[in-house]
């Protein structure tokens, strides 16, 4: 008999600050070949798809399997507009940021396909509760970028009116929740509204958002109960980008079983993706909405992705992570793959790529300028911090009003 | 025209039953709420009355309950959610400080979440540290929150009625001793029924009692207590005990606070206590105290009393000594008398 008392297994990285990196926990499949279940399947059914990579692009930048059709080149190519342009916004606002002409930004560089290769699979009416690290959803609808970037810089036309920190948008007409900060509260709430729009027989569906460390939150648990039960048409997306700042996905508990395999335990179907696969990501997606739409009920998958750049501006992932991990990443980057894949359709080529990028590029300039004349956090206009009283309350009560003439308004 | 009279809690479920029937986007859900209408009854017949995709029940899960109430809010509905107990409020206390109370500000008034939590409170009934806890300041200290605790049948009709049709969050707060009859913390006693009370009659149908405004529950000339709950029949019974010609002022709303109608009372008759059920430090009535302080100093005879819960957990054999009844409410009428 063993006498060993039981010792305590503190999970740690495969590869961090000084390591070679190493990416052979990833439960990998070969593109193509991971079956297509008739969306009215059950979940016992696809129990193995949680442990599985569904891809549709391979090493060759070919679409191969049953997953590949989901896409005309039209919207391949506006894909990879988004993607483009989002990654143009990002180096932008983080530039401005380096400036000081904002406090703070986050990237999602490496993650462009997820939101991307989402939104299109949504129709008006739907509601996105996003993170912040999907801002994606809205440069993929053509979002007017000068919004955001107000909001970004608190200016004067920050919608939010300086309240929020940088990229915490809101945008109900684009379908994009007001984005809270607090890690998983969103979740739940996106059960809730897809309940409601359940209630009332609207047909819209709900997406919520939440990143692999945050699953960890109670509040994730609740929204996959309260799914479960209630079976309301909603998507639940784990972007499993491997780290949540410094923390591993270990620490969450990705080394003992997949974030999609966290759906089984409440009978609810999931799929596992390749997030760097506009084409996988967009095909499922539209599998998991129509599903919602379909009255078929909840879907979650987790798209399986790498956060290539630093968790904000406040973070120094050379700390923590191995050099050179992203390249090293097996996953690619989701911008070349769709890239390679047009022009092997002869759809596009290298000096189409570069047009696109310096007009995206000069695009976001062009924006960026204007919106700085609005005002940044260091110059210009700014709300009235006599703004700051307003909208606590719906009307605002007397002690609130005394403070704001307190404050000298 | 006579009115019926009512307890507490069939006019909380009357509160809801007239705005189900009036307004088809309010729902209402809870742990046990739905088929079996709640451990305190207090959504009897509203599922077969409404249906179970109007009332119905959750998992045992309060930041579920909540999380979804926000999104229902968000998404156009009047959620009612009833947490079972208010001592198991705090799972669901994130989303109601960080989601519902800011939803408004942060989005600029792009997103609100008007959802009514409604949560039975206080002690009374031996239900020890778990189910006795007046959690009414960890509300109160949220920008964004109102909180409102009814002390009578009519009140909790007009004020739940009120709440429902608020475009904020509101923190409804029902003292689960009063529920059934009006006590007045003579706990060897009998019990007396709520159909004794004037304030049992409830108008039929729709009303509203507006939430903010404070009420005179008896007038007087020598001393101004604030009280809300459980503690306006507590304080009534004090001032009848110890024969002080005490104005009682039911606050039955925290937030927003009717604060020019306490002002007028202390400034009328000098001296001021304050009782509630809850713990004393960084409780609702420190708040009170400061206000009267800035407000009224001047006219003070003596210093602010504060007749409360002890700092301590809510016990289950030594309620009675916990509970801020008659007696000790009594006594500090007396000091603060000779002061």
């Amino acid at each position: 008999m063993n006498a060993q008392p039981p010792t305590l297994h503190i999970p740690e990285p495969l590869a961090c600050f000084g390591s070679a990196p190493d990416f052979s926990g990833l439960h990998l499949a070969e593109a193509g070949r991971v079956r297509r279940p008739t969306i009215d399947v059950e979940a016992s059914e696809i129990r193995d798809l949680a442990y599985e990579l569904i891809r549709v692009l391979d090493a060759d930048g070919r679409a191969v399997g049953p997953w590949s059709d989901a896409c005309s080149i039209d919207q391949l190519r506006s894909g990879l507009r988004a993607m483009l342009k989002t990654r143009a916004y990002d180096a932008r606002m983080t530039m401005m940021q380096r400036q000081r002409k904002t406090s703070f930004y986050m990237q999602c560089t490496g993650e462009e396909a997820i939101s991307c290769g989402f939104q299109p699979a949504l129709q008006a009416g739907d509601m996105n509760f996003p993170t912040y690290r999907q801002q994606g959803l809205l440069i993929a609808q053509d979002w007017p970028v000068i919004d955001m970037m107000c909001q970004v810089l608190s200016n004067e036309k920050d919608r939010m009116k300086g309240r929020q920190l940088p990229v915490f948008y809101s945008a109900r007409e684009a379908g994009f929740f007001s984005i809270s900060g607090n890690l998983a509260t969103q979740y739940v709430q996106a059960v809730g509204w897809a309940m409601a729009s359940a209630m009332r027989g609207d047909g819209h569906v709900a997406a919520t958002w939440i990143g692999e460390g945050a699953t960890a939150e109670n509040d994730f648990h609740a929204a996959l109960v309260f799914a479960s039960v209630y079976r309301p048409p909603v998507i639940l997306n784990v972007v499993n980008n491997q780290w949540a700042i410094s923390t591993a996905q270990s620490i969450a508990g990705g080394e003992s079983a997949t974030f999609a395999a966290r759906a089984h335990g409440y009978g609810i179907p999931a799929l596992r993706v390749d997030g760097n696969d506009y084409l996988a990501v967009h095909a499922a997606a539209r599998w998991a909405v129509e599903r919602a739409r379909r009255n078929l009920g909840p879907t979650l998958i987790e798209w399986v992705t790498y956060r290539a750049a630093p968790h904000s501006t406040s973070d120094d992932p050379s700390k923590y992570r191995p050099k050179n991990d992203q390249a090293a990443w097996p996953l690619g980057d989701p911008i070349e793959r769709l890239k390679d894949h047009l022009i092997g359709l002869n759809a596009w080529n290298e000096t189409r790529q570069i047009q696109l990028k310096a007009e995206l590029d000069e695009e976001i300039r062009v924006a960026a300028k204007e919106a700085e004349g609005f005002g940044t956090m260091v110059e210009g206009a700014k709300c009235s911090p006599a703004s700051m009283f307003d909208d606590v309350y719906k009307v605002m009560p007397s002690h609130l009003r005394e403070q704001r003439q307190e404050l000298g308004f | 025209m006579t009115m019926p009279s009512l307890t507490m809690i069939e006019a909380i479920r009357d509160a809801m039953d007239v705005m189900m029937a009036r307004d088809d986007r309010v729902v209402t859900f809870g742990q046990d709420v739905g088929r079996f209408g709640g451990v305190f009854r207090c959504t009897d017949g509203l599922q077969h009355k409404y249906g179970s995709s109007r009332c119905f029940d959750t998992p045992v899960s309060e930041s579920g309950i909540v999380g979804i109430a926000v999104g229902m809010g968000a998404y156009g509905l009047r959620p009612v959610a009833e947490i079972q107990f208010a001592d198991y409020m705090y799972p669901a206390y994130d989303q109601i400080v960080s989601e519902a109370a800011r939803l408004r500000f942060r989005s600029a008034g792009e997103f609100n979440a008007p959802l009514v939590v409604r949560m039975p409170c206080g002690g009374g009934i031996f239900g020890a540290q778990t189910h006795s806890q007046s959690p009414e300041a960890l509300f109160t200290h949220v920008a964004g929150l109102k909180t409102v605790i009814p002390s009578n049948p009519h009140d909790a009709k007009g004020l739940l009625i009120a709440a429902i049709e608020d475009d904020d969050p509101v923190m409804f707060l029902e003292p689960k001793r009063i529920y059934n009859g009006p006590f007045d913390g003579h706990h060897d006693r009998p019990v007396v029924p709520w159909s004794k009370h004037e304030l049992s009659e409830t108008p039929e149908g729709y009303y509203t009692v507006p939430i903010g405004e404070a009420a005179i529950r008896r007038e007087g000339t020598e001393v101004s207590i604030l009280a809300y709950g459980t503690m306006v029949h507590v304080a009534e019974a004090a001032c009848r005990a110890v024969g002080i010609d005490a104005e009682i002022v039911d606050l039955r709303s925290l937030i927003p606070l009717d604060l020019d109608t306490i002002v007028r009372s202390v400034i009328k008759t000098g001296r001021c206590a304050i009782v509630h059920e809850a713990t004393r430090t960084s409780g609702f009535g420190a708040e009170l105290s400061a206000l009267i302080q800035e407000r009224c100093f001047y006219h003070l005879e003596s210093p602010v009393v504060r007749v409360t819960g002890w700092d301590t957990p809510y016990p289950h054999a030594q309620e009675w000594d916990y509970f801020p009844g008659p007696d000790r409410v009594g006594r500090a009428l007396i000091r603060l008398m000779e002061t």
